[in-house]
């Protein structure tokens, strides 16, 4: 099922919580939310699953608006919400069932349907304890568990990997990317390398905008513009090689980094890359080329760029 | 339905999970025991076989006690988030409400349950009659309804414990006392409407054994009202 979403605006007294956001996520998609803050993730979140109004524009889930129709398209969507509120006073397993029956599991299956959710998620140590006895990670557990517990086509997870540990996050990982290729999946995080392992698509949000849109390479290349490499060139002065380097068609500056090493820094011009020419050009003075590392811009970076000023 | 059900055993479920039921059970049939067989105006006092000393006090202790029972129903899981997990579930807002609501009148119903060896014993000491005892249990049960439903909206508009508790308890004393001794104090239309208000008047006649649909449509009235403004508190979040 895509979600599909136009203009999507929300408002708390003045300010607008989300404004004007607008974008799609296809079946076989893990969309990953990122923002600072306070962006307006939780609350396109919340709008999506039905427990927040719209305030203006447009949700489609399938083919069904959610304003109109969003009682009936509950049973399609899982979802995990932000500090993921449980009832201590059950027990795990019990929780499950209740949760199955909620989202209409027919009777005979909730069983086979928690069996399995507790296998998934790690759970069969402490099934049979009372949520309030659990750990933060075995409630984080129980949390996912209980929002894949009727098989949904759509999973919504405001941090899913808060309060495990790296076992689990790895595990949980590989479980959203599994599930991720028959589903659509949309996941907020603050961890910035879980985006990058898990998600194929990423939406930057800041201050209910959308201000970046693709995958992780994409952002990347968006964001540094221009390629640049380090280079380190042995087997010449230093000098020579600069002036080599600079008259070489695709590089737009040279910079010397240590003399004494003789390494560079080569930025390349927009669109361009240098890597083959420079290779070619030690082939061709017989010099001796022992470095060649593209320098990647994390995307820590990139957030930062875009989400503060 | 399957919904409402669902979270009716589950919230009946967390009554008993909680001591709260078991408190609820103690301290009701203690009360109305006490005072229906101990104490003061008791059943032997009045010289015949008769349960109306037994509803003049539960119609006391459930006013005390059922706002006690809903102050957590909504206010509890709005406090904790959990009301977000269960309204993005597949379920309305209205089975919401309604489970929350025949979970609490199931735990007074398993109370009242609880109360009907008095009735044997009465029965047994001289000549009941059963129309009136029958008819004074429906009375309790339909008043308990209606509080519940006080209470359940109460517990909706906040996320205090304590503010529901307090809430659907100044809200049920209008019913239950207030209108009754305002109407004293007016005449003409007003007199007559500030009576009909009055849950006292209703309770007694249908205690007394007369079941009139006058009676029958105040109850049901508070009860969908009380309702009707919970489902429409908790839809509320919708229109901000």
């Amino acid at each position: 099922m895509n979600i599909n979403i136009e203009n999507l605006t929300k408002r708390y007294g003045p300010q607008r919580a989300v404004d004007g956001l607008s974008f799609e996520v296809r079946t076989g998609e893990i969309l990953g939310f990122l923002g600072p803050n306070g962006a307006g993730k939780s609350t396109t979140m919340k709008m999506i699953t039905g427990y927040l109004g719209i305030g203006e524009g447009q949700i489609r889930v399938g083919d069904k608006s959610v304003a109109e129709h969003g009682d009936d398209l509950k049973k399609y969507i899982g979802y995990l919400p932000e500090n993921n509120p449980l009832y201590l006073d059950m027990p795990v397993i019990d929780y499950l069932g209740f949760c199955a029956a909620l989202q209409g599991v027919e009777k005979s299956l909730i069983p086979t349907r928690i069996r399995e959710m507790v296998r998934v998620c790690g759970l069969n140590a402490e099934k049979h304890k009372k949520i309030g006895e659990l750990s933060k990670g075995y409630r984080q557990r129980v949390g996912l568990a209980q929002a894949m517990i009727h098989d949904p086509q759509i999973l919504i997870l405001d941090e899913p990997t808060t309060g495990l540990d790296p076992n689990q996050i790895v595990e949980i990982r590989k479980l959203i990317r599994q599930l991720g290729k028959a589903k659509t999946v949309i996941l907020s995080t603050h961890i910035l390398p879980e985006v990058e392992a898990t998600c194929d698509r990423i939406l930057i949000i800041n201050k209910g905008r959308i201000v970046a849109d693709g995958t992780a390479d994409n952002l990347r290349q968006q964001a540094a513009g221009k390629e640049i490499l380090k280079v380190q060139i042995q087997d010449a002065k230093p000098e020579d090689i600069q002036q080599a380097l600079q008259r070489l068609t695709n590089t737009d500056y040279v910079q010397l980094l240590d003399a004494a090493q003789s390494r560079f820094e080569v930025h390349s011009k927009a669109g361009a890359s240098s890597k083959r020419d420079i290779f070619q050009l030690c082939v061709q003075k017989n010099w001796v080329l022992s470095e060649l590392t593209p320098i990647e811009t994390r995307l820590e970076d990139i957030f930062r760029n875009l989400t503060v000023n | 339905m399957r919904a409402t059900w669902t979270i009716a055993t589950r919230e009946l479920n967390s009554f008993f999970d909680s001591l709260i039921a078991y408190i609820l059970l103690v301290a009701f049939l203690g009360f109305s025991g006490f005072f229906t067989w101990l104490y003061g105006n008791d059943i032997f006092f009045v010289g015949q076989a008769s349960l109306q000393g037994f509803f003049a006090i539960a119609y006391w202790t459930l006013f005390f006690f059922i706002p006690a029972l809903t102050m957590r129903l909504l206010a509890e899981e709005k406090k904790t988030g959990t009301i977000e997990l269960l309204l993005t579930k597949a379920v309305t807002d209205r089975q919401v409400v309604m489970g929350k609501f025949l979970a609490t009148l199931m735990l007074v119903g398993i109370a009242l349950a609880f109360s009907l060896p008095y009735v044997v014993t009465v029965a047994n000491i001289g000549n009941l009659d059963v129309g009136e005892a029958i008819c004074g249990y429906v009375g309790l049960l339909l008043l308990s309804a209606a509080y519940i439903s006080i209470g359940l909206y109460a517990s909706s508009i906040t996320s205090n414990q304590i503010v529901a508790f307090l809430t659907a308890l100044f809200i049920g004393l209008f019913f239950h006392l207030l209108f009754d001794v305002l109407a004293g104090n007016f005449t003409g239309v007003a007199g007559t409407v500030i009576s009909y208000l009055s849950l006292s008047n209703h309770f007694e006649s249908i205690s007394r054994g007369v079941v009139d649909t006058r009676d029958l449509i105040y109850f049901f009235s508070i009860i969908f009202i009380g309702l009707f403004l919970s489902e429409l508190s908790l839809t509320k979040r919708n229109l901000q």
